[in-house]
């Protein structure tokens, strides 16, 4: 057997590793093992590639130049020393807009990729150049809407508040159709400026579609566009005619499409607001004033002594905690209350973070064992059983107007039903609005109270406390 | 990890070695290489339709098994799931491989090096920071 028939049979083993790396990510224990797979199977298709090589230019009629090789060795350490410093220096926190820069970067790789197989082929078929156009429409896409995202999150000045586009969907829809024409002449005539004509109004377009989406929908862009770098890499699979591509982008492609169908289910919105910046209006609701007129607050040392008689406390983190880098104190917290016989548990909304499972991340980094982070489908049911609720940095994802005010802007939404619990305590800097921009009738219920504290000093006063009331 | 990370690296530059020294590889010199062009004797052309139906087949089979195995993911672990399968799009370095080999000029030379050098920064970068992330998930 020579090398030539093992090539695509290498391939075929790199998608078949690539499947079984995702089968494994559905456990903790075996996750770890299903991504060293996923780079094991990485590395034989790269092996397998760079004896593609010579196949296809044999198969041309000329042989590969060996400076190329050269080249391509300089580009894989290059790239591989970038990625790895910034894989090993990223904070935790900084993850969303991480993962969001590298979306981009793959569908920036498609979009060249395409191009120089198309500059390299003089006779592509029809699905080839379909191909090619699509390659460039979504990676370019891909590449600048990362690229917007990645600034948002990262809260850079320019990126603060969406610029201004006046009637910018009919600028959008005008874009796309543009775009479209110009993947058509791309198509009818195999024109190398058609390509980078329909590269660039897909770079502007990528750019005008994120430039307008607000911060809590971040969630759902970062899992959209993470659909796209694979759906980029499958469209460049079909340009070049390559399987692996097209298998692992369509793998890609489908666990971004179920992360932002989950997501935009989590807020209750739709994937046509998000992404058209809609913000679902709401009706009249009551003012803050008058929502806010039986807000108790309390100390911690009042708070410890509530705690003392708990049996279950379920712990209801938000960004804000992450944002006040209060985890590990609320690691010891955790640990605190576990030492006096008492049940802890962490009740985790599916977007407490910036991107899916993101709280997760941020807890295990603090050494929250996986086993307490609870789901919110798993723990609403339970919160009549729980002592006391520990509210920490979180908003709209505990507000009973969800359930109750079918006229709110986050009615329908599922929220952590706290208000259940025997008592709420809710730590939190004051009582501005989360994202929605709206009053939460939960810190004026009677059986809370909030504690009022920038979220680490608050949490650390807190353990201090108990510790000082179980002496 | 660090190790780890060397021994891929140093394990895909010794393949590129390889395959810059197969018997197939143009000299430097510039004369052609000299083995022929194993064409199987079976060998059948495919008309476009064709090809473009088997690649359907396999891109759609491919979203189904994707949707299958990614529902069983729990939530707990959707981060990491995200920058292990950004590292899988990453994939298009295998195009990016082909392109660089296969360029015959300048251009096409510096856009495939451009492609690989993203594409790689894509897939080092996604496995490991996946890496980084599930460890915190290990039980203690």
């Amino acid at each position: 057997m020579d090398i030539q028939s093992l090539i695509p049979l290498m391939y075929l083993v790199a998608s078949v590793l690539f499947i079984f790396g995702l089968k494994k990510m559905g456990h903790p224990r075996t996750a770890v093992q299903g991504n060293l797979l996923g780079a094991l199977g990485m590395l034989l298709a790269i092996g397998a590639a760079l004896f593609d090589v010579n196949m296809q230019a044999l198969a041309a009629g000329f042989g590969v130049d060996r400076t190329h090789y050269v080249l391509i060795a300089i580009g894989i350490v290059v790239g591989s020393v970038i990625g790895a410093v910034m894989a090993q220096r990223v904070q935790m926190t900084a993850m969303p807009q991480m993962v969001a820069l590298f979306n981009g970067l793959g569908g920036a790789a498609s979009v060249l990729v395409a191009g120089g197989a198309m500059a390299q082929d003089a006779t592509p078929t029809i699905t080839e150049l379909v191909a090619t156009a699509a390659s460039a429409i979504i990676g370019a896409v891909t590449f600048w809407g990362s690229l917007v995202a990645y600034g948002k999150l990262q809260e850079l000045t320019w990126f603060k508040r969406p610029y201004p586009v006046p009637a910018g969907q009919l600028v959008n829809a005008l874009l796309a159709l543009l775009t479209l024409a110009a993947s058509a002449w791309l198509v009818a005539e195999n024109s190398l400026p058609a390509y980078i004509v329909t590269a660039l109004l897909a770079s502007v377009l990528g750019v005008l579609l994120v430039n307008p989406i607000g911060g809590a929908d971040m969630p759902v862009v970062i899992a959209l566009l993470n659909s796209y770098s694979g759906l980029a890499a499958s469209a460049t699979g079909f340009a070049i005619e390559n399987n692996v591509l097209i298998i692992s982008g369509a793998l890609v492609g489908a666990s971004g499409i179920i992360l932002t169908q989950l997501m935009c289910r989590a807020m209750n919105r739709s994937l046509t607001h998000v992404l058209f910046g809609v913000m679902d209006a709401g009706g009249a609701s009551a003012s803050t004033d008058e929502v806010y007129a039986t807000v108790r607050s309390t100390t911690p040392d009042d708070v410890a002594m509530i705690l003392d008689g708990a049996q279950r406390v379920v712990i209801v983190p938000g960004y804000g905690l992450a944002v006040a880098q209060a985890q590990h104190a609320v690691r010891t917290l955790q640990r605190v209350l576990e030492d006096r016989g008492c049940t802890v548990e962490y009740a985790i909304h599916p977007v407490a973070g910036r991107m899916p499972g993101h709280m997760n991340v941020l807890l295990a980094e603090a050494d929250v064992p996986y086993e307490q982070l609870k789901e919110m489908d798993e723990i609403n049911p339970t919160m009549s059983n729980v002592d006391v609720a520990i509210v920490i940095g979180a908003n709209d994802v505990v507000n009973p107007v969800a359930r109750t005010d079918p006229k709110s802007p986050i009615a329908g939404m599922p929220i952590i039903d706290v208000d259940k619990a025997k008592t709420v305590i809710v730590l939190k800097r004051s009582l501005s609005p989360g994202f929605a921009g709206i009053p939460n009738p939960l810190f004026a219920a009677p059986n809370t109270l909030m504690l009022f504290a920038d979220g680490q000093k608050g949490v650390l006063e807190l353990n201090a406390a108990i510790r000082e009331a179980s002496k | 990890m660090r190790n780890l990370l060397l021994l891929l690296i140093g394990g895909v530059l010794v393949l590129v070695f390889c395959a810059a020294n197969s018997p197939y590889v143009l000299a430097q010199d510039g004369a052609a290489a000299s083995t022929p062009v194993a064409t199987s004797p079976t060998e059948k052309e495919f008309s476009p339709v064709q090809s473009l139906a088997a690649s359907l087949t396999i891109f759609v089979l491919a979203v189904f098994v994707g949707f299958e195995v990614i529902t069983k993911v729990p939530p707990t672990l959707h981060t990491p799931l995200m920058s292990g399968s950004n590292a899988i799009s990453g994939i298009t370095i295998v195009g990016a491989i082909v392109v660089t080999g296969l360029s015959r000029d300048v251009i096409t030379s510096g856009v495939g090096l451009l492609a690989v050098m993203l594409a790689m920064v894509n897939v080092v970068g996604g496995f490991l920071v996946t890496h980084r992330m599930l460890n915190m998930f290990r039980r203690k």
